[in-house]
């Protein structure tokens, strides 16, 4: 044994950064090498991104925070997408309670052990979204937003704590809460003389159109999946006819269709906004990935499931509902959530159709007359990135925590 | 008969309680609605067409495209067909440039991020995390407008000597035919099918007698120096063409737009993430056993990746990458918003200029289409011939 093999058997606990380095960086001449190389990279990147993150002049974004984030929502009405975020993250925040509170129940009465969620664990998965907040909140130029945020998150944590202490027969009310708090979110905006979804933009938009894009594609998906599968041979050539058909094409070119051509196919008196056409486009092409993600789910389920349902007299229909479904759906949650990221960075092509998305207003902002040619291009798409970034990185990495956490229960 | 048919217990259900009637009902009944609706919409569409003077046919295909596409000879007078057929030869030309580039890219990350060198690794797993989460469009503009646009203007050109970069085009240098290329280019092809057969032979010998093959030195050695003694001997005939800057314009070499560039770098990279992925994913996937055997027979690593490893990770992440490819295919559509001439940026401008939007859309819709089904059913061949007999 050298000296070196010695020390690393004796003194396990040791934290001996040298030898982690010599391990890690420099185990071989190559790799020595490419340290070197790129460690010296990676530095002047590093040090050249953070002098230009303070040669920038912030101004543009500033002055545009509302228009990036809410497009051209009437300034005189901004306490409704403020009440509508308050009734949405009352929603998630109670839902996501009640789940844990479900969980807990359900690992009590099997007798097996259950992991509180602990402060330090919100912060490590959401630090992207705090981050962003924290930078969202330090370009605004009231104190009004940033008083509103700390209400929201003390609001998001009052109906979390909610959630989990409500006894489990008021469950099944509290899910109707859940439902009824979502619908008043739309409510707050489009009724009582607010704006429907036709005069909504910025990130706004591409949230709404990402979450309601789902919704609506998900039944139709859901019929196309178990038609896909189905013993009847017209249904399933029509299924996979469709199928085939959205997913061998772009989104964009059923987006131009739907914008562009879809007035045709519809009665004259029928004229949909734009947004609602987009809505229409992106639900048609959805329900063709979802129906393909629930399929997934379906194939995943052991035989013998059925088979089971079928011995026990149940008709067709009943074992679908009660036995398949139920199964098949808890499989899909992650690759859900996958499609549902998909769509969230897809919903940027509504830019290419004029629809002021927030992609477009980082975009359109640089012609103002105040910031014309003076290259801000490159923040104001940073910013955008910045959004669209942490939105996806967050939910991807929660869906792959779900996975690892389902694939346990499963085993 | 007649008496076991009326007391009830022996009767046979009726006729709609019967498995085959409920099953043919259904269909039917689908089938119908189906047909209806699309028949429905299909009457609205020709109708609507002809309220709005709209012609319901395809003739106007050889109508005048009315723009000019930049880098090719499409004239604004020269028929829509013509334009459309370009198009596609321009999306192809993202395809067949892209997909190696992509696969390059991202079979590389793929692999630095299983590296023992925990900073390449990082990065890696940067890159990756990084482009995953970003729309490919903003990625698209991002490389057009805030990368591209800020190179020199064509007057003040970067010249790399081999290589002109600007803000409009990147030229590489070319080659131009000088005489007896015909002469050059026959030797050329007869050396090739020669080195083939030297690869074949040292292949069998190989297998035969387990003498190192050294197949790639002795067919490569071959063509080299055919290639170097026929050049000397035809006395040059291939010259190098370098680009040069000549006002506003560059002559000479190859010229590819600065458009084209953009896309395909940013796409590139944005599906190289999705690649890195997989290829990480299938190393993963193959079996421990595997490189523990590999380590037993005293393979170097990168034996053991060459040989043993990344045969078997291809197996699983072909079906995957293919996939990767067709939404590469697909996302070349976003070239669109940077004006890069691909079939979806002359759909959109064909319609833009009065053409009846339905049928542009579906024979756009129609071209993406045969490419997808195309790749899809030769996967399925593939795929087939590559699983193992045992799986």
């Amino acid at each position: 044994m050298t000296t070196q093999e010695v020390s690393a058997v004796f003194t396990p606990l040791r934290k001996n950064w040298w030898l982690w380095v010599k391990e890690n960086l420099f185990n071989s001449w190559y790799n020595s090498l490419l340290t070197v190389v790129l460690g010296t990279g990676i530095v002047y990147a590093l040090l050249a991104a953070l002098r230009s993150l303070f040669g920038f002049d912030y101004t543009i974004l500033r002055v545009n925070l509302t228009l990036l984030m809410v497009g051209q929502f009437p300034r005189d009405m901004l306490w409704r997408p403020w009440l509508s975020g308050y009734l949405l993250v009352a929603a998630v925040a109670l839902a996501a309670g009640l789940l844990k509170a479900q969980a807990q129940s359900k690992a009590e009465q099997a007798g097996l052990p259950f992991t509180k969620t602990r402060p330090g664990d919100v912060l490590r998965r959401g630090w992207p979204v705090l981050v962003l907040v924290v930078i969202l909140l330090s370009l605004t130029q009231t104190i009004t937003p940033t008083l509103l945020t700390v209400g929201l998150l003390a609001m998001g944590i009052a109906a979390y704590f909610l959630g989990r202490v409500i006894p489990a027969r008021g469950r099944r009310l509290a899910w109707v809460g859940v439902v009824l708090l979502v619908l008043g979110g739309y409510l707050a905006l489009a009724a009582f003389g607010g704006r429907g979804w036709s005069q909504w933009g910025g990130l706004h938009l591409n949230v709404f159109l990402t979450i309601a894009g789902i919704a609506f594609a998900f039944p139709l998906g859901l019929l196309l999946a178990l038609g896909r599968r189905s013993s009847l041979p017209a249904i399933r050539t029509m299924s996979v006819t469709y199928i085939e058909l959205v997913r061998g094409v772009p989104l964009i070119t059923i987006l131009l269709f739907a914008y562009l051509a879809i007035g045709f196919l519809l009665p004259e008196n029928l004229k949909p906004s734009p947004i609602t056409r987009i809505l229409i486009a992106i639900t048609l092409f959805e329900a063709a990935y979802i129906a393909e993600v629930v399929r997934g789910g379906l194939q995943a389920l052991p035989k013998g499931q059925v088979e089971a349902g079928q011995s026990l007299g149940l008709p067709a229909w009943k074992t679908t509902r009660l036995i398949v479904l139920p199964q098949a759906l808890r499989h899909t949650i992650p690759p859900m959530v996958g499609q549902f990221i998909a769509l969230y960075k897809d919903t940027t092509l509504i830019q290419i159709l004029g629809v002021l998305d927030l992609l477009n207003v980082s975009f359109i902002i640089n012609t103002q007359p105040q910031f014309l040619g003076q290259g801000l291009f490159i923040l104001t798409m940073s910013f955008a990135a910045l959004i669209f970034w942490v939105g996806s990185y967050t939910m991807s990495r929660e869906a792959r925590r779900l996975e690892k956490k389902l694939g346990v229960g499963e085993r | 008969m007649a008496a076991l048919t009326t007391d009830g217990l022996s009767a046979r259900p009726p006729f709609w309680r019967s498995l085959k009637f409920i099953r043919w009902s259904i269909q039917l009944v689908a089938v119908g609605l189906s047909v209806a609706i699309v028949f429905y919409l299909w009457n609205n569409l020709i109708r609507n067409m002809r309220a709005s003077g709209i012609s319901t046919d395809f003739s106007f295909l050889t109508q005048a495209l009315g723009v000019n596409i930049a880098g090719s000879d499409i004239s604004p007078g020269a028929p829509i067909w013509r334009g459309l057929l370009v198009g596609i030869k321009n999306t192809f030309a993202l395809v067949i440039v892209g997909v190696p580039l992509l696969t390059v890219l991202g079979v590389l990350i793929g692999i630095g991020k299983l590296s023992t060198n925990w900073l390449v690794a990082k990065i890696c797993a940067v890159y990756v995390e990084l482009f995953r989460n970003l729309p490919p469009l903003l990625l698209v503009y991002f490389m057009f407008n805030a990368v591209i646009l800020q190179f020199p203007a064509v007057e003040n050109s970067w010249d790399l000597g081999f290589v002109l970069i600007n803000q409009r085009f990147v030229a590489f240098v070319g080659f131009v035919g000088q005489p007896g290329i015909g002469m050059y280019w026959l030797v050329m092809g007869v050396t090739l099918l020669i080195a083939i057969w030297v690869w074949i032979w040292r292949t069998r010998r190989w297998e035969q007698t387990g003498e190192p093959h050294r197949r790639v030195a002795w067919s490569m050695a071959l063509l080299g120096a055919v290639a170097l003694l026929a050049f000397l001997i035809l006395g040059g005939p291939i010259a190098l063409s370098i680009p040069a800057i000549d006002g506003r314009v560059a002559t000479g070499g190859y010229q590819g737009l600065a458009q084209y560039f953009g896309v395909l770098i940013a796409l590139s990279m944005y599906t190289a993430s999705h690649v890195a992925e997989i290829t990480r994913g299938s190393i993963l996937a193959v079996a421990k056993g595997q490189t523990e055997a590999a380590n037993a027979l005293a393979l170097k690593p990168t034996q053991r990746l060459r040989h043993i490893v990344l045969p078997q990770a291809m197996r699983i992440a072909i079906p995957p990458v293919i996939s990767q490819y067709l939404n590469f295919t697909k996302n070349t559509s976003l070239a669109l918003a940077i004006g890069y001439a691909e079939i979806t940026r002359i759909t959109f401008q064909t319609i833009g200029n009065g053409h009846p939007a339905p049928q542009m859309i579906a024979l756009l819709m129609a071209s993406y289409l045969v490419f997808s089904l195309t790749i899809s059913v030769l996967v399925n061949i593939l795929n087939r011939r590559l699983q193992y007999a045992s799986r």
